[in-house]
């Protein structure tokens, strides 16, 4: 089974990019896994369920950093999608700080970000932006030509390393490269690796234990299946 | 590459009936409207050559570069598509002085072999001859109105992006010199598109694309008699042009009638 982790700023369209590589997955013959994890609301892992009947799942981080929660949950999150029969798992983050990063060593880090959000956009992302393998690029339609291309230019010069993939995700134009990006994905391992070094703190991840799953971690911990528990002294 | 053609092939309407017209090959140096009925689909139409259609959009229609399928790459960097879309949505959101900004965006034009001042003041001296008001270099692109914005769309598309095939999405109701514009893109050898109402700019074209249903019913060129009757056209245009003016203007428009009677 592959992993990608997708990222981005809130209403990028991520979930429209995700709904779109869902469906040519299926159309290529394979099931996707669809794990959400967000701060206190989200309702994509309904839609999804109920448009594609594919296994998804949600978790709220609450007092956690999404991010945080999600290298807390991702080794059982990857047994439950093994469990189901998916061929890939996509996670979706809500990553709010900008300051982490969310990919891992072995899986597809994709950031999502839209052409709307200012031409300055991509100099204020961090790792988010230059951790990831690929900045897909939403709402193309809406600027002027100039914008969109200092927009690119402007990814290029944070992260000159991310391969910028620009769609429409109303129509659905442009994830085809996408598809290839998970086809050359390497098949997900027992002992993944945090990509980044988390920015300096005092929780296991911060002080820099990438190890995911949170049988690695103590402090405060998150398993998928429960609420967040103290483990420790 | 030299972009020469594109070809648009036909797909189907909105109710799954075959597309009547079949094949249109746009040459470099063009001059095309888009004429219909709203919801005629004229403006799924541009999109499809925006996105290089390849079947894989909802009409099924298919669009060739030089009579083959567009390069990955026009796709994939803005700075290589061949195609500049202005919509009425398209707008400028930077809130830069318009000076700065078209530098910013003649300098990742690294390409041309033009220096940067040169480009941005040939695209503000473009923009100029297409507004009421000329641009002022220091106030904030989105201070400007939406005729000056959208004749700063249409020069940063035709001089600094430099595309060879520009689609315009009904310009006309943004107030810009309509006829001037068409002039000065003549000179340029590009396609320019304009989905319009109007009909100067329709008349002004070398054809027009008749839409209805969803499906591009026919191809008119523009007759021998047609471009003679479009100065007429461009007459009573102009007048209700100043009519308009003159009442924006707060002026009495008792005099008018004898000049409405010549111009009828």
């Amino acid at each position: 089974m592959k992993l990608v982790i997708c990222a981005g700023p809130a209403t990028t369209g991520k979930t429209a990019v995700l709904r779109h590589i869902i469906k040519k997955l299926r159309d290529g013959g394979q099931l996707a896994a669809f794990l959400k994890i967000d701060v206190q609301y989200a309702e994509e892992d309904e839609l999804l369920a109920r448009e594609f009947g594919i296994p998804t799942r949600k978790v709220y981080s609450g007092e956690l950093c999404p991010d945080h929660c999600n290298v807390m949950v991702l080794g059982d999150a990857l047994q439950w999608a093994g469990k189901a029969g998916a061929d890939v798992l996509l996670v979706e983050t809500a990553g709010l700080c900008l300051r982490c990063s969310p990919y891992v060593d072995g899986g597809l880090g994709l950031v999502v970000l839209e052409a709307t959000s200012g031409m300055n956009l991509p100099l204020k992302v961090g790792p988010m932006l230059s951790l990831a393998d690929v900045a897909v690029v939403t709402k193309i339609d809406r600027v002027s030509q100039a914008e969109r291309e200092v927009f690119r230019a402007r990814i290029q010069e944070v992260a000159p390393a991310v391969r910028v993939r620009e769609v429409n995700a109303l129509h659905g134009i442009g994830i085809d490269p996408l598809l290839e990006h998970i086809r050359q994905t390497p098949h997900a391992t027992d002992h993944m690796l945090l990509r980044g070094n988390p920015p300096v703190g005092t929780c296991t991840i911060c002080v820099g234990k990438k190890e995911v799953g949170w049988q690695s971690h103590f402090g405060v911990v998150r398993p998928l299946e429960n609420q967040a528990f103290y483990r420790g002294e | 590459m030299a972009i020469e053609s594109i070809t648009i092939l036909g797909g189907h309407g909105k109710d799954g009936g075959e597309e009547p017209v079949r094949r249109i090959d746009l040459r470099m140096g063009d001059v095309v409207s888009i004429v219909g009925p709203t919801g005629s689909g004229k403006t799924t139409l541009i999109n499809d050559i925006e996105l290089f259609a390849d079947a894989n959009t909802p009409t099924g229609r298919r669009i060739l570069i030089n009579g083959a399928v567009a390069p990955a790459e026009f796709r994939d960097n803005p700075a290589r598509n061949p195609i500049a879309l202005i919509t009425q949505h398209t707008t400028f959101l930077s809130d830069m002085p318009v000076q700065g900004f078209l530098e910013t965006h003649a300098r990742i034009r690294t390409d041309v072999g033009e220096p940067a001042e040169s480009l941005v003041e040939r695209t503000l001296a473009f923009a100029n001859q297409l507004t009421g008001e000329p641009i002022l270099v220091r106030s904030r692109m989105t201070e400007l109105s939406g005729g000056q914005t959208r004749a700063l769309l249409i020069a940063d598309a035709t001089i600094l992006c430099n595309t060879p095939i520009v689609l315009l999405d009904e310009v006309e109701n943004a107030g810009i010199h309509r006829s001037r514009a068409l002039e000065l893109l003549r000179a340029y050898r590009k396609i320019f598109i304009f989905v319009t109402h109007d009909p100067r700019i329709a008349l002004l074209s070398d054809y027009r694309i008749v839409m209805r249903n969803g499906t591009v019913r026919q191809v008119l060129h523009t007759a021998a008699d047609e471009r003679k009757f479009s100065a007429k056209v461009t007459k009573l245009d102009d007048f209700l042009s100043r009519l308009r003016e003159r009442i924006r203007m707060g002026e009495s428009l008792t005099d008018l009638e004898a000049e409405l009677e010549a111009v009828a």
